[in-house]
């Protein structure tokens, strides 16, 4: 099984083993990858509020979109990076966990989704693309977003 | 009756065990108040930001505050509600921890923080309403939202951990 023996490799390193063995490692790296999942959070809720209609409508989606792009950007990069460290210190555990992968999963879903898509749609000329594939698009973007918040939350109980 | 006798009795009742005991009840509650992190940190941050002048600077101040606050409130009462629901079902282990306690001390500065950029600097803010660049004390408050909300945050999730516990 090539995955089991990556994770197993992964969970083995000198990183994974540093983790592990130290008390205050895994809540710091944890708690950045809160933190990081607030501004994502607020950079999401932005401007998918904006496309249903909700945010501030007085502002062209495509704006906005370049406005909280390098925040969207910015701590998705925290996140992937505290996650793969979070990762090291327990993949053989993850292995097992069916969240893990539904997270992983519709992680990967997200991310394509927001920078094809979801771009697309932010950045188009309103007069040609109406509103409605604006709210799809929103909707799409949150649902997807949100399995991967409560996957996460989810491999905690365990 | 001491804050301690009050927290021994609140976990004695029967909600309260009914709570700490649920296989469903409290992951859920506790899963609700973390992922609300998303709805009501997310956008202070965002309004943190822009009085910053670090986002969305070319949308009015006022128009991000307007357009953000009524989801910042409604994500604050689920926060507050799941968050008292937490406390309710281990409150004497909750009210001895230290971490617990930094973040309440945290929370209550947050909200001084709040109630003197309304009193102060927002008052005027139809004058700088537009500006990339906000001045000094809307920045200044923004930036101390900004460093309370990560203590408030980090002191959050290390609740789990009873490393500097007071005895009981």
């Amino acid at each position: 099984m090539p995955v089991l023996s990556f994770f197993t490799w992964c969970e083995n390193t000198s990183l994974g083993e540093a983790i592990r063995a130290s008390r205050w490692l895994f809540p710091a790296i944890e708690s950045v990858h809160l933190l990081a999942l607030a501004v994502i959070g607020g950079a999401v809720l932005v401007m998918n509020l904006r496309l249903l209609g909700f945010g501030m409508k007085r502002q062209p989606v495509a704006q906005l979109w370049r406005d909280t792009w390098p925040w969207m950007v910015g701590s998705l990069a925290v996140m992937l990076i505290s996650g793969m460290l979070l990762f090291t210190s327990e993949a053989i555990k993850l292995y097992y966990h069916e969240a893990f992968w539904v997270k992983m999963s519709s992680l990967l879903l997200a991310m394509i989704f927001t920078f094809t898509v979801m771009r697309k749609v932010a950045l188009a000329d309103p007069a040609r693309v109406g509103p409605v594939w604006g709210r799809a698009a929103a909707l799409i973007s949150l649902l997807l977003w949100s399995t991967v918040g409560v996957c996460g939350r989810w491999i905690g109980f365990s | 009756m001491s804050l301690l006798e009050f927290c021994q009795w609140l976990g004695n009742t029967q909600g309260s065990i009914a709570l700490h005991e649920s296989i469903w009840a409290y992951p859920i509650v506790e899963s609700v108040h973390v992922l609300t992190l998303c709805l009501f940190l997310g956008l202070t941050v965002m309004l943190d930001l822009r009085l910053l002048g670090a986002a969305m600077v070319r949308t009015p101040a006022s128009e991000v505050e307007g357009r953000l606050l009524p989801w910042t409130i409604v994500g604050f009462v689920v926060m507050v509600v799941t968050g008292a629901l937490l406390f309710y079902a281990i409150p004497v282990k909750t009210y001895l921890n230290i971490f617990f306690r930094v973040k309440l001390a945290f929370l209550i500065l947050s909200g001084v923080n709040v109630a003197i950029f309304q009193r102060t600097i927002s008052r005027s803010m139809d004058q700088w309403d537009t500006d990339r660049m906000p001045p000094f004390r809307a920045r200044l408050a923004g930036g101390i939202s900004l460093v309370l909300w990560a203590g408030i945050v980090v002191a959050g999730r290390m609740i789990a951990y009873n490393w500097f516990d007071k005895n009981s």
